[in-house]
């Protein structure tokens, strides 16, 4: 196992349980924070992956204006599901 | 033996799915679209790496990672937050219109 | 019930999809992928199709980021469609989020942490979001980071001052002439060779700011316009406020 192996499993685990948290918490503003810190996450994979362009594009538009698109969604509808 | 990034990207795309299929809320919906398209992008990219290989640009030498699914998912990332948003504006017209988010309270449906 | 049968249903998936992903292999050498095969010509090429444009792209493109070189070069066309697509979303969240009654939302007035901050951001945001478009084809980035970049700095001023308001105008003209370029620019290379977006321009030394032909034009158009398209989708989506 090298440093690489052992980084991607580590932020591998992050992503997915950040996923998990999107799919099952009720409060609907948690959900879009953890699909927020998923795409953080997946933008770092995308750096170790080699892919400088993606990774940048990941970090703006993910984890920035895809958070705050679907934050100002939630404002203006409902914050808990049922 | 899968390999892990396989693994984990293909889990994300199951957990998008499993979102679709037994939530009722559409902006929760909305939220597993959004997991399914990080889950394919992630895929896409690490079929195109190559182990001991540097990013495309030819200032420096030696082997490149592939270009090809660079170039798509760079598109791929950006229309998929503007669909998204049309989306969640869809399901703000709704909420407008019927003061609920559930789906089988817009559809009525008693359980 | 209906929970478990998802569940069910995506364990089963789960399976599949790992069951035909196990025979993909990862970080396998490109000299290991399948040639590609020429219909124009007719015959099989000796390399992989990455392969060729690792090797040939330099030259054809005059570009030194291959991502940048097969986006707007090669497939050019393709990012044409993808940047309407683009459009027409964001006209989509326009309509759909348009307010006849205007009814006005009361927002807090942030702390004078963030105003202050973002005042100072601002500018360097903006910056650095240029930076990354106009060096498309030098170093990692380019038209659809920078546009995003960009619409990030609009994004914090939104959130620091309540009253802010990006002008629909100025963003409707900066978009179109953005839209415009691209496609002069591509008609240009039909009327001077014959096909849709030829690089007609001078190629430059490599790794110089003024190469590349028409790449780094079309690449500052897309930025251009992904940078105000999302800047308008992030306005609507925001509503009236007061």
């Amino acid at each position: 196992m090298d440093l690489f192996t052992i980084v991607s499993l580590i932020l591998i685990t992050i992503m997915i349980i950040a996923a998990i948290i999107a799919a099952e918490i009720k409060d609907l503003l948690s959900a879009a924070i953890a699909s927020g810190v998923m795409s953080l996450v997946v933008s770092i994979l995308f750096y170790m992956l080699q892919a400088p362009d993606v990774a940048i594009t990941e970090a703006a538009i993910g984890a920035a204006l895809s958070m705050a698109v679907m934050i100002f969604g939630i404002k203006s509808t409902k914050r808990w599901e049922k | 033996m899968i390999p892990y990034y396989y693994l984990g990207s293909i889990s994300l795309v199951v957990i998008g799915i499993y979102i679709v299929i037994a939530k009722k809320n559409l902006i929760k919906i909305i939220i597993g679209l959004d997991i399914m398209d990080t889950g394919v992008n992630l895929l896409l990219i690490s079929v195109g790496y190559v182990k001991n290989a540097t990013a495309p640009i030819e200032n420096v030498p030696g082997p490149y990672v592939d270009p090809i699914p660079q170039a798509l998912v760079l598109t791929a990332i950006v229309i998929g937050v503007s669909v998204m948003a049309l989306a969640l504006s869809i399901a703000i017209g709704i909420y407008k219109k019927t003061g609920t988010l559930e789906l089988d309270e817009i559809m009525g449906v008693e359980e | 019930m209906k929970r478990v049968l998802a569940l069910t249903l995506a364990i089963l998936l789960f399976i599949v999809f790992a069951m035909a992903f196990a025979k993909i292999p990862f970080g396998e050498k490109m000299s290991n992928y399948p040639d590609y095969y020429n219909p124009i010509e007719n015959q099989t090429s000796n390399m992989s199709l990455p392969q060729h444009y690792l090797t040939y792209g330099k030259n054809d493109t005059g570009a030194t980021n291959m991502v940048t070189a097969v986006v707007v070069d090669y497939r050019g066309f393709d990012t044409l469609g993808e940047v309407t697509v683009l459009f027409l979303a964001s006209t989509g969240v326009g309509s759909l989020m348009y307010v006849e009654d205007k009814v006005k939302r009361k927002v807090r007035r942030s702390n004078a942490v963030v105003e202050t901050g973002s005042k100072l951001l601002f500018g360097f945001i903006i910056l650095f979001g240029a930076y990354i478009f106009i060096h498309g084809h030098l170093t990692p980035g380019g038209g659809f980071p920078g546009g995003a970049v960009i619409a990030s700095s609009f994004l914090l001023l939104y959130l620091a001052y309540p009253k802010f308001h990006a002008e629909h105008k100025k963003l409707n003209v900066s978009e179109s002439l953005a839209g415009l370029t691209f496609v002069i620019v591509g008609l240009l290379g039909l009327i001077i060779a014959g096909y849709f977006l030829y690089n007609f321009l001078p190629f430059g030394l490599p790794t110089y700011l003024f190469s590349a032909g028409v790449i780094p034009v079309i690449y500052v158009a897309i930025g251009v316009k992904v940078g105000s398209e999302l800047t308008g989708i992030v306005d609507a989506m925001m509503g009236v406020r007061e």
